[in-house]
């Protein structure tokens, strides 16, 4: 085994390009928790933004139009999920893994025609002075817009959750509905609009995994990455800052491992392969330990169904 | 302001009628609230009084009839515009966010919050001025229910209200704590407020109100000055027929039948309280009633006599043998039932029906099942003995529970468990939010329970209750029982004292 070649530069900066698919959907996830609702559909919608972000790159060959149109498409397998649960009142859990499995097919679909192509490259940030600096310019100041975005979207929720108004009013809403309904907070509307903010949050996290981080398009490429931004909902206890940590703890193991690959361990791949999951569900087990500190910080009204009544 | 007819008409109601499906909540209801009166809105569950209300709060829009608000007409389309004009509004329950602080609580009830510090700081102001000391960083989910209360009054004062709506307040309030609100509404009301207030505690009417108005079955049926009648006579203006009082039966104890010794015990629950080195004795056809405010460590007791939490083998006996680490199912094989507070969810299976629930937790005790088997047809009847013999009123026993209105399911509850003929039988808030003769009947049916030698536990809020059924009395304050005295002849002042513990030091200061 050959631990010469070991390079934090390119530790961080994969870490953090491995990382930005699941902190956009986990991001937007966490928002949709926060309102008292559980999508899990997240895999669904990053499949789907991921092939219209792809489809209209390589149509119109802008990888900004291709964002935006990722974002509106995982808005509206976000609005599907939240007309059937917020007004038909289907089970959300039932019609998220609904969403996964229509969002799979009708990526496959749509995306026959464009397996193999290269989509136009995303262009990389060049900041005067600070992209050029000695490794700390290529690691952290040399990435797409794309990178930043994310980080900027988890800073964004945290002040909205933490100072604003319509933090509040989001998160009493998801703590008791019932209440907020009580105090004339309109619970139905609030929660649709977080569930489509979660679906384009979703949608980008899927375009930027077929537009930089691979770049193409395969069937069924984000290979797990909704379920992952799921669990790390709960790492970080509904906490946007632990969701920033959560999503790199994951994209350095993900480094590692291939890392490790390269570096010919004495370990047949697959291990390799399947330790960050591996590794997020012994973090998760350990998070929930205690019981009454996990039930504490989620959101009281999770998943529960609201209908008016009076 | 006993002299209301000098005073200008602040709100006139006139012929509001109400439907929903299957019922009139509210039948050409039409009365005047004057500007600083304190006005009853009295009625048993189901009268509408609720439907009432939320519809001057703007939640529910009348069929037909007119709310005129100081001569102009009135028809909030939602709270937010009813919040406007200047009514505002203490809920009974469900509208308080546990896990956000005092003032974000109290900052999502008002149209206009200030900045988060200068809400603290306007909140400290207002709460000390009327008594009611708050810390405005606390998170509202380790508050008691008292504490809670002041944060929802706050929230309202904080609007400068014309009109405060006080629903069934006092249910979760100390005897000293319910002074302390009395004092804070009669300021209000010296300031010109008016308050509608809802309750069914007629005594509690009759020395904070000016006027009343009865509604039955959604119709105004009489009004009335409150000092002027006993409480005798508005619960029979209520009820609309004379009242049965549960009568007592003369009795000798037995033996001691349930032991608790030095339980020490964490909550199941992260809001919940800890019990500590609880020790109480209940003998055979004794009553013991426990007092206190909801949260003090009521529904961890009962979890611990049910069996839902186990705890050290020797910590609970019957009979002297030690049951503590049996399960819920291994109790009830030795006649230790219980009925829980939380109707649906907890007593209930919501969705499943009278005679499933029945099955849950009668299949030991009355050998519904065999060898794995369910006896649907013992079942049934057991099902509807229990209907039958508690008055339960349901279209029949294959309705699901969650349709049963509250009182009528409480009375399944209770009745499933005292049907078992249970040796030791606790249970937490028997006649919570059922109407005054139903109330009687399920107290009378403990009583009689007790009669053919049962001991029983009743963990209640009411304290009318406790003293007209307990043989004994303690109260748990902050998960510690206070020790056991004789009913009989304690006065308010000394149960207050029992029941706040060091929390009667803390009785606000009102000039």
């Amino acid at each position: 085994m050959d631990l010469s070649s070991f390079d934090p530069v390119v530790l961080i900066t994969t870490m953090m390009i491995a990382a930005t698919p699941i902190m956009f959907a986990a991001i937007g996830e966490l928002v949709v928790e926060k309102s008292g609702v559980l999508n899990l559909g997240v895999e669904g919608m990053m499949i789907f933004g991921a092939i219209c972000g792809f489809m209209i790159t390589v149509n119109f060959d802008s990888p900004f139009l291709g964002m935006c149109a990722a974002a509106i498409g995982g808005a509206l397998m976000a609005l599907l999920f939240g007309l059937l649960t917020q007004y038909l009142l289907s089970n959300q859990v039932a019609t998220g893994l609904a969403l996964t499995l229509f969002g799979l097919g009708l990526s496959a679909l749509l995306g026959q025609r464009y397996a193999g192509i290269k989509p136009p490259s995303t262009p990389k940030l060049d900041l005067p002075i600070l992209s050029d600096l000695p490794i700390v310019g290529p690691m952290l100041f040399s990435h797409d817009f794309m990178v930043y975005l994310a980080i900027a979207i988890v800073a964004g929720v945290w002040a909205t959750l933490k100072y604003t108004r319509v933090g509040l009013i989001l998160r009493a809403v998801g703590e008791n509905h019932d209440a907020a309904h009580a105090l004339g907070y309109k619970v139905v509307r609030i929660r649709l609009m977080a569930i489509m903010f979660g679906g384009a949050c979703a949608g980008l996290g899927g375009a930027y995994l077929s537009l930089v981080r691979v770049p193409q398009w395969t069937e069924g490429m984000t290979a797990g990455a909704g379920w992952i931004a799921l669990a790390i909902v709960v790492f970080a206890s509904w906490k946007p800052w632990r969701v920033l940590l959560g999503a790199w703890l994951f994209g350095g193991v993900t480094f590692l491992q291939l890392y490790l690959q390269a570096a010919g361990l004495d370990v047949p791949v697959e291990y390799l392969s399947m330790s960050p999951y591996v590794i997020t569900i012994v973090v998760l087990v350990i998070m929930s330990a205690d019981k009454n500190k996990a039930a504490m910080n989620a959101p009281a009204s999770l998943g529960k169904v609201f209908h008016a009544t009076h | 302001m006993t002299d209301t007819g000098e005073t200008p008409v602040l709100l006139h109601l006139d012929g509001l009628t109400k439907a929903y499906p299957g019922v009139v909540a509210n039948d050409n209801v039409g009365f005047k609230i004057h500007e600083g009166e304190v006005h009853a809105l009295l009625g048993e569950n189901g009268a509408g009084k609720s439907t009432l209300v939320k519809m001057i709060y703007g939640l529910v829009k009348p069929d037909s009839g007119t709310m005129t608000l100081r001569g102009e007409r009135f028809e909030p389309a939602e709270p937010r515009a009813a919040r406007a004009d200047g009514i505002a509004m203490v809920f009974q329950h469900f509208s308080l966010f546990d896990a956000l602080n005092v003032a974000e609580n109290i900052a999502l009830g008002m149209e206009k919050p200030p900045k988060m510090g200068d809400l603290a700081a306007r909140i400290t102001e207002v709460s000390e001025e009327y008594g009611l000391p708050l810390d405005p960083h606390a998170v509202v989910g380790n508050l008691s229910a008292g504490e809670r209360q002041r944060v929802e009054i706050i929230r309202c004062l904080l609007q400068d209200p014309k009109l405060l709506i006080m629903d069934e307040p006092t249910s979760v309030l100390t005897p000293q704590e319910v002074q302390t609100l009395f004092q804070t509404l009669r300021k209000l009301s010296s300031e010109g407020t008016a308050i509608l207030y809802i309750s069914h505690k007629l005594e509690e009417i009759r020395s904070l109100c000016d006027e009343a108005t009865v509604l039955r079955l959604g119709k105004v049926v009489g009004s009335c000055t409150p000092r002027e009648k006993s409480a005798r006579e508005l619960a029979e203006m209520m009820v609309g027929e004379v009242l049965h009082v549960p009568e007592r039966a003369n009795k000798d104890l037995g033996d001691v039948v349930l032991g608790v010794s030095d339980l020490s015990m964490p909550s199941p629950s992260p809001f919940g309280t800890s019990l500590k080195n609880v020790t109480l004795e209940v003998r055979a056809g004794e009553i013991l009633g426990i007092g206190g405010v909801a949260g003090n460590g009521q529904d961890e007791l009962l979890a611990a006599i049910s069996g839902e939490v186990k705890t050290s083998h020797g910590a609970v006996t019957v009979n002297g043998t030690p049951v503590g680490a049996l399960s819920p199912n291994e109790r009830r094989k030795l006649a230790i039932l219980a009925a829980p507070e939380e109707r649906l969810g907890h007593a209930a299976a919501p969705d499943m029906s009278l005679v499933e629930n029945a099955l849950l937790t009668g299949a030991v005790r009355k050998g519904l099942t065999k060898s794995g088997f369910v006896d649907w047809t013992a079942t049934r009847e057991f099902a509807r003995e229990i209907i039958k013999d508690f008055d339960v009123r349901t279209p029949g026993s294959a309705n699901a529970a969650r349709s049963l209105s509250g009182g009528n399911l409480q009375k399944f509850v209770v009745g499933r468990e005292v049907l078992q003929d249970p040796d030791v039988l606790v249970v937490n808030q028997p006649t919570w939010g059922v109407d005054a003769s139903a109330a009687a009947a399920i107290r009378q049916s403990l009583l009689d329970l007790a009669a053919k030698g049962a001991a029983i536990i009743v963990i209640s809020q009411d304290l009318d209750e406790l003293m007209e059924i307990s043989d004994r009395f303690a109260a748990l304050n902050e998960g510690t029982l206070s020790d056991a005295r004789p009913a009989h002849g304690l006065t308010v002042d000394e149960i207050g004292l029992m029941m706040g513990g060091a929390h009667s030091m803390e009785v606000a200061h009102v000039h």
